[in-house]
């Protein structure tokens, strides 16, 4: 199991919740894993319902068997500061530079730049070591860019070489890219069943796999469950109204006859399970599609109550059942 | 907590509104499309909202229905699903608007799809001399910053409504805007991009000698030349060098990009342009949402309402999910007490539990259908079952739908709604298009839970 797990997916298929639910699951039984967003959006707080994270590893769970969570949200201007503390020795000179726009320009105008100082300290989480040489995490898990943006985010080699050949920044992009076509790193795309995210999906691998990135898995989020199969299907389709009616009436909701209460309902039935028949052939043809992009495939359900933190647990515990688990 | 109870709970924390004990907080006020469409004072009408919750198709349906009622219409998409984009017609990455066939009417459907790259490669071309243009062109500093920068493409997205409406041939223009991490990246990513380019930092960047020569301005210097030096360290004397040049060819062409920034700011406040804040009754995108209306107060522009898509509702919302389950396992039990093979204890999963034991144990029909060709009592108490599970579901999501919308309301009584009605399936022509147009201007009528 590689030690740095990327999350990506198209806008509105829960990636963040899928990350967090893989850091769960992955801290599972005593391992410790660092969450870490790097969008500026607070989304981890969000869903672990706490206040916003400020830029500093905190923990924010504890996975059953005794594991913990440890989340990072990663601002590119502290990180910048730190880095040219680190490089430099720049002292007060840092805050000089904020207030004349320079770390503004650095982190949000150069180009790549951004992306260096937030994978860059990704990397750094990654290999990090204790005194006594063990990983300080055993994972970390990115919550990334989504997925029309990742390879671009990712490659942050080539994207920074064009502009800065040599210098430090120079250096850092080539040391995070060592990592990241490792290995060592893992890019997980997660989906929904419909068209558009899977088609998004499919042209993000090839993306990924052009610019030789490890891809990882296709996690397939909110899947609803199967309560008609096609069997179901096929005798509604040839099953007398007034027959059903009568079953209707059978389970105690009123009279089968016309104008009755059970009657009144075979109609509207009728039509929600024409629906539910359409979207059932439009998730069966994704699923085909998702089929033949050859990755191993994991279903995450759609939770009835809605999203929280229990709900989170439970995916994390779904992951665990479905082989997603911690390894040194 | 049942749905019901918790449903009762949120009105009841919210209640200020509904104090007679109403199901629901009905938005104060429903968005009618038609009207906005129809005034020929509506110039522009601007589709945002977080990503993934119909944007796109929410302003082409709005194009098309205005096209049908006879304006001159141009939609503006930024990243269309491609089968909607190919039965429109505008695929091809040409970057000009081009005409929607198959539009019913008097009135005139056109739509594009923007290339973010082309559009400020154009900005170059059109403001530079052919010399400087391809100078700045050929910049690996523009290179990057036209194709990459987040912000780029909600500027270039500005740019071009700015183009459009320069031309002055459509009487309509409907933008979609970019589908940021937030909402709000669109409204504040062409400020930052313009004032970035235009800031201080880039000014001392490019002029050292002009700010060095003036007396007093030493300090500035100073500071100059410390920044410069870091910086140079960071990158790598080229790409400062490339910035330097970059910016210096962009400043002599273009006279300010704030004021461009600007003037398309201005354009979003002036009293033909409407906001349509495009939302699922999902948590986050209603939060967003929320956000977005409170910003576009601040910013002193023109909410039209909140298109509320993929709302579901039900034809039988006289039955509950509670009743709906009690009466599924009603049918369960007994067709199991039926076959009287004491299975009852298994219960775990109805569906194929049963299936196996109609096969294993019934009597009388082990194949579902009877030969008459309809099927046997079992199948359809079978199938009755399952259509009860499938309508308590459906009751779930309606309430969970619900509590979102009405702390959205709650918290934004005065904005108008108009619900969409889900549909099971994507959009991708014409006819679709059409559908989900009506569906918006008819919300009235579907709302859910309002007529049961």
């Amino acid at each position: 199991m590689s030690r740095l797990q990327v999350v990506s997916g198209k806008g509105g298929t829960g990636k963040t919740t899928v990350a967090a639910a893989l850091a769960l699951a992955l801290a599972t039984e005593g391992k410790r894993t660092l969450l870490v967003e790097v969008e500026g959006r607070q989304g981890i707080a969000q869903l672990f319902e706490t206040e916003a994270l400020p830029y500093e590893e905190r923990k924010i769970a504890v996975a059953p068997g005794g594991g913990e969570v440890y989340a990072l949200a990663i601002d590119p201007e502290l990180a910048l500061l730190d880095y040219l503390q680190m490089f430099y020795k720049l002292g007060s000179a840092g805050r000089a530079l904020k207030r004349i726009g320079a770390i503004d320009f650095a982190t949000t105008i150069a180009p790549g730049l951004r992306d260096v100082l937030l994978t860059g300290k990704a990397c750094e989480a990654v290999r990090r070591k204790d005194r006594s040489g063990r990983f300080v995490y055993d994972h970390v898990v990115m919550d990334a860019p989504p997925t029309g943006r990742i390879t671009r985010f990712l490659n942050v080699n080539d994207e920074v070489a064009g502009l800065a050949k040599i210098g430090p920044i120079h250096n850092q992009a080539q040391s995070v890219m060592q990592v990241l076509k490792s290995p060592e790193t893992a890019v997980h795309l997660v989906t929904l069943l419909e068209e558009m995210p899977v088609q998004e999906t499919a042209d993000g691998i090839a993306e990924l796999r052009a610019a030789r990135l490890p891809v990882g898995r296709v996690i397939v989020n909110m899947v609803r469950p199967q309560v008609l199969d096609a069997a179901d299907l096929e005798v509604l389709r040839t099953a007398p109204r007034t027959a059903l009616a009568r079953s209707l009436s059978t389970a105690g909701l009123g009279g089968a006859r016309r104008g009755g209460s059970a009657e009144q309902l075979v109609e509207p039935l009728l039509a929600q399970a024409e629906e539910y028949a359409e979207r059932y052939a439009l998730e069966q043809e994704q699923r085909a599609v998702l089929g033949e992009l050859d990755l191993p495939l994991h279903e995450l359900p759609l939770l009835a109550e809605g999203m929280d933190v229990a709900g989170l647990y439970e995916l994390a515990r779904e992951l665990r059942k479905q082989g997603w688990q911690g390894g040194s | 907590m049942s749905p019901h109870a918790a449903r009762a709970a949120e009105t009841g924390r919210s209640s200020a509104h509904a104090q007679d004990g109403t199901r629901r907080l009905a938005p104060a006020r429903v968005l009618d499309v038609d009207p906005l469409l129809d005034d020929p004072g509506t110039r522009i009408i601007v589709c945002c909202g977080s990503g993934g919750v119909g944007k796109t198709t929410t302003a082409a349906a709005l194009g098309l229905r205005a096209a049908e009622r006879g304006r001159k219409v141009v939609v503006l998409t930024i990243d269309p699903a491609r089968r909607l984009a190919q039965s429109m017609g505008i695929d091809s990455l040409d970057n000009v608007p081009r005409r929607v066939k198959g539009t019913e009417g008097d009135g005139e459907l056109h739509a594009m799809m923007l290339d973010m790259k082309r559009t400020f490669d154009e900005v170059v071309e059109a403001h530079a001399d052919p010399e400087r243009a391809a100078a700045i062109l050929a910049n690996p500093f523009y290179q990057s910053l036209s194709a990459g920068f987040a912000g780029t493409q909600e500027y270039m997205a500005m740019e071009k409504l700015g183009q459009l409406r320069a031309r002055d041939e459509w009487d309509l223009i409907v933008v979609d805007t970019p589908p940021s991490r937030s909402a709000l990246d669109f409204l504040d990513a062409p400020k930052r991009l313009g004032s970035f380019l235009d800031g201080r930092l880039i000014r001392l960047l490019t002029a050292p000698a002009k700010l060095g020569g003036r007396a007093g301005m030493k300090f500035l210097n100073v500071g100059m030349s410390m920044m410069t030096g870091t910086l140079g360290k960071l990158l790598g004397g080229q790409l400062l060098k490339d910035v330097q040049t970059f910016v210096a060819a962009m400043d002599t062409t273009f006279g300010g990009f704030r004021a461009r920034a600007d003037a398309t700011y201005k354009l979003l406040q002036a009293p033909g342009t409407a906001f349509l804040v495009v939302a699922a009754p999902e948590r986050d995108a209603l939060r967003e949402a929320a956000y977005f209306v409170e910003r576009l107060a601040a910013e002193r522009m023109p909410l039209a309402g909140l298109v509320l898509n993929r709302v579901h509702g039900s034809g039988a919302d006289q039955l509950s999910a509670e009743r709906a389950l009690a009466a599924a396992e009603n049918l369960e039990e007994s067709r199991i007490v039926d076959q009287g093979d004491g299975k009852a204890g298994l219960r775990n999963s109805p569906t194929q539990q049963g299936r196996s034991d109609s096969s294993a144990h019934s009597s009388v029909a082990p194949e579902p259908e009877s030969p008459a060709g309809t099927p046997s009592p079992d199948a359809v108490d079978q199938v009755t079952a399952g259509l009860l599970r499938l309508h308590a579901e459906r009751m779930q999501l309606l309430a969970r739908e619900q509590r979102t919308r009405d702390r959205f309301t709650a918290r934004h009584p005065e904005v108008a709604v108009a619900e969409v009605p889900a549909l099971p399936g994507d959009v991708h022509d014409l006819t679709g298009l059409r559908d989900i147009g009506n569906r918006l201007a008819d919300n009235r009528r579907e709302l859910p839970g309002t007529d049961g």
